[in-house]
């Protein structure tokens, strides 16, 4: 049985203005998202900014409220709960923000900060095993049990997303979402991140949501990719395959827009024209044929499925075979 | 005739007195007319303090240039007076800088702003049709009436066209982008990178591209000097400092990050953090993170040699 089952989940925020604020129109963010995570993957999660990933991420865990859809964690439909149940709930599932500044309270120590769900969840008997366990969860993220008593500000970015990885941990949780965990990080510490997230996934068995808009570094890091645009996913498969051989047009050209390092290679650019369209008004049929170099007629009118074009691959494009 | 730029050995600190933090220590670069020089390194170790060294956009104080000379076309940026430093901001020397959207005033419109360099520094061709070649230059769709948006009405990467069209209104011999395509997604980065290696082609001029983003120097740099904790650690032609790095930071960097489709394992890491300003470390200063690292290292400072024709590394141990 998977970990995490969405089914045809939608995000839509309402526009509103004029005297009276009207809804105008809607910002689809998220529009008819299906996936699955299996106990202790991690599924890749990529596209441009205004995509809908970051929305996407956060309905999966009801930080946003989902329009439509719906959201099963261990068999139990999240979009369903209430009250103490979600709560209770809310210990299989976690999340790693981007910004390790403002994601971590300025006026709590690391230890309030780390301890806070082990009270609110009662995941210690009493103030010595909570601070126990505190100085555990610091030490399996490289950190010194006596940071503590320190304030985040004493911290180096890197060190600061560790301790936002400590907190993620703390109620052990079977699922955790990354939103672009290494963005706001040197490229030097980076690595250390990724490393780490990968030791305590072998080690606590958790899966991830790894949101990220570096193909490369979610290839490193997941086995499967999905990768989306104006809301929808485009295209999904196995990390290593896909970024081989993208069928959707879009991958290919987010693909051939990385820039490598050796000087020496001869890749086929494939330059998109233009930026991405509002998400409030998405173009009629596909919603990437204004910049999509293969774009036929139907593309214009016919909205495409997401179709398995190849044994365990989907794409969303006519075209894709 | 002298190169374009060239920075000898440039002392840079910020503060006085016992407290003053030195930012950069001994910085010196060279970039030849035409050539694209890409400036490498993490935050704080000193890359855009001296970019905007180049045309004296840095307030002093706080900041107070201890040694050292910047030389523009053979002549002494730091000596300059205002006259000619006006003629060199802006003019021989153009910016373009991360974020497009702080760098544009939001209550003016783009015409209104991108007249201003021409006001300043070519009077005779502050019109309305210069406006509109140098938007068609830079690849902006419609440009006679882009000029009456505002900033906010451009998407970001249309933004960064305007400040690309507005670094150009001088005819700048100098191009320098600090960070220009950062803030941007990765399909708008492919299309500034690309903008600005066909700007460069046909207008004759030079870029120094400030990054962190190895692949980007792949993508576009003739030379690149690669910057640790206020210091120019390896300098090299691109092409040969890709395939083979010198200095251990260099390779350090290189094996830690992952590339587009190429199995790689387990990361490795480089240990510790990116030193503060004010707290670099005695000797040599990449010494407490280095793989490679012999007893002497904490204690001697090295120098940075000519290790083979054109290639300069701070390591002593670099073989």
């Amino acid at each position: 049985m998977s970990l995490l089952e969405v089914k045809d989940l939608k995000v839509h925020f309402p526009v509103r203005q004029g005297l009276f604020s009207r809804v105008k129109g809607y910002v689809r963010a998220v529009d008819g998202v299906s996936f699955s995570i299996e106990p202790g993957e991690t599924l890749g999660l990529v596209g441009e900014s205004g995509c809908g990933k970051t929305t996407l991420g956060r309905a999966v865990i009801r930080l946003i409220e989902p329009t439509a859809g719906s959201v099963v964690l261990e068999g139990a439909d999240l979009r369903k709960l209430r009250g103490e149940a979600l709560r209770q709930k809310r210990r299989t599932f976690q999340m790693i923000f981007q910004d390790p500044v403002s994601s971590l309270n300025p006026r709590m120590t690391v230890g309030q900060i780390v301890g806070e769900a082990l009270e609110i969840h009662n995941l210690a008997p009493d103030a010595a095993a909570r601070r126990e366990r505190v100085g555990e969860l610091l030490k399996s993220v490289g950190l010194d049990p006596l940071h503590a008593q320190r304030y985040p500000h004493e911290f180096s970015g890197g060190q600061r997303q560790r301790i936002g990885i400590a907190r993620a941990l703390a109620v052990r949780p079977k699922l955790i979402v990354c939103d672009e965990p290494i963005s706001a990080l040197d490229v030097s510490v980076q690595a250390q991140i990724i490393n780490l997230l990968g030791d305590l996934q072998q080690q606590e068995g958790v899966a991830y949501l790894f949101i990220a808009h570096d193909l490369a570094v979610v290839e490193h890091i997941s086995r499967r990719v999905m990768v989306m645009y104006l809301g929808k996913v485009v295209e999904m498969g196995e990390s290593r395959s896909l970024c081989r051989d993208p069928k959707h047009p879009y991958t290919k050209a987010l693909i051939s827009a990385v820039p490598v390092v050796d000087p020496k290679s001869k890749r086929q650019r494939m330059l998109l024209p233009g930026d991405v369209p509002s998400p409030i008004n998405p173009p009629s049929g596909c919603p990437f044929h204004p910049r999509c170099p293969v774009a036929e007629a139907r593309c214009k009118t016919e909205v495409p499925e997401l179709r398995e074009v190849t044994p365990g691959r989907w794409a969303a494009c006519h075209l894709a075979q | 005739m002298p190169p374009l730029l060239e920075i000898q050995d440039l002392k840079l600190e910020f503060g006085t007195g016992s407290e003053a933090l030195r930012a950069l220590d001994g910085v010196s670069l060279v970039l030849e007319e035409g050539q694209t020089l890409c400036l490498v390194g993490e935050s704080g170790c000193g890359k855009s303090v001296t970019a905007l060294s180049i045309a004296q956009l840095l307030p002093t104080p706080p900041a107070r240039y201890v040694g050292g000379r910047i030389l523009v076309n053979g002549h002494n940026v730091l000596e300059m007076d205002k006259g000619s430093l006006r003629r060199i901001r802006g003019g021989t020397v153009g910016y373009i800088f991360q974020e497009p959207g702080a760098s544009l005033n939001p209550v003016y419109r783009v015409g209104e702003q991108l007249i201003e360099p021409l006001r300043l520094h070519r009077p005779a061709a502050a019109t309305e049709k210069e406006m509109v070649e140098l938007l068609k230059l830079v690849g902006i769709p419609e440009p006679e009436l882009r000029l009456r948006d505002y900033p906010h009405q451009l998407s970001g990467g249309m933004q960064q066209r305007v400040m690309i069209a507005m670094a150009l209104a001088a005819q700048p011999k100098l191009l320098i982008a600090d960070e220009p395509t950062t803030a941007l997604d990765v399909t708008i980065q492919a299309q500034i990178l690309e903008l600005l290696r066909d700007l460069k082609h046909r207008l004759g001029m030079s870029i120094l591209l400030i990054t962190h983003n190895l692949g980007i120097v792949g993508d576009i740099a003739d030379r690149v000097a690669v910057m640790y904790a206020g210091q120019v650690v390896e300098e090299a032609p691109a092409d040969q400092l890709l395939r083979r790095p010198m200095h251990p930071y260099t390779r350090a960097l290189m094996r830690s990050v992952p590339e587009l489709g190429r199995e790689m394992g387990r990361l490795e890491a480089i240990a510790g953090t990116v030193p503060a300003v004010g707290a670099f470390p005695s000797g040599c200063r990449f010494h407490p993170r280095c793989p490679v690292v012999q007893p002497d290292c904490s204690q001697k400072a090295p120098a940075l040699i000519e290790a083979e024709p054109a290639c300069h590394v701070r390591c002593p141990h670099w073989k």
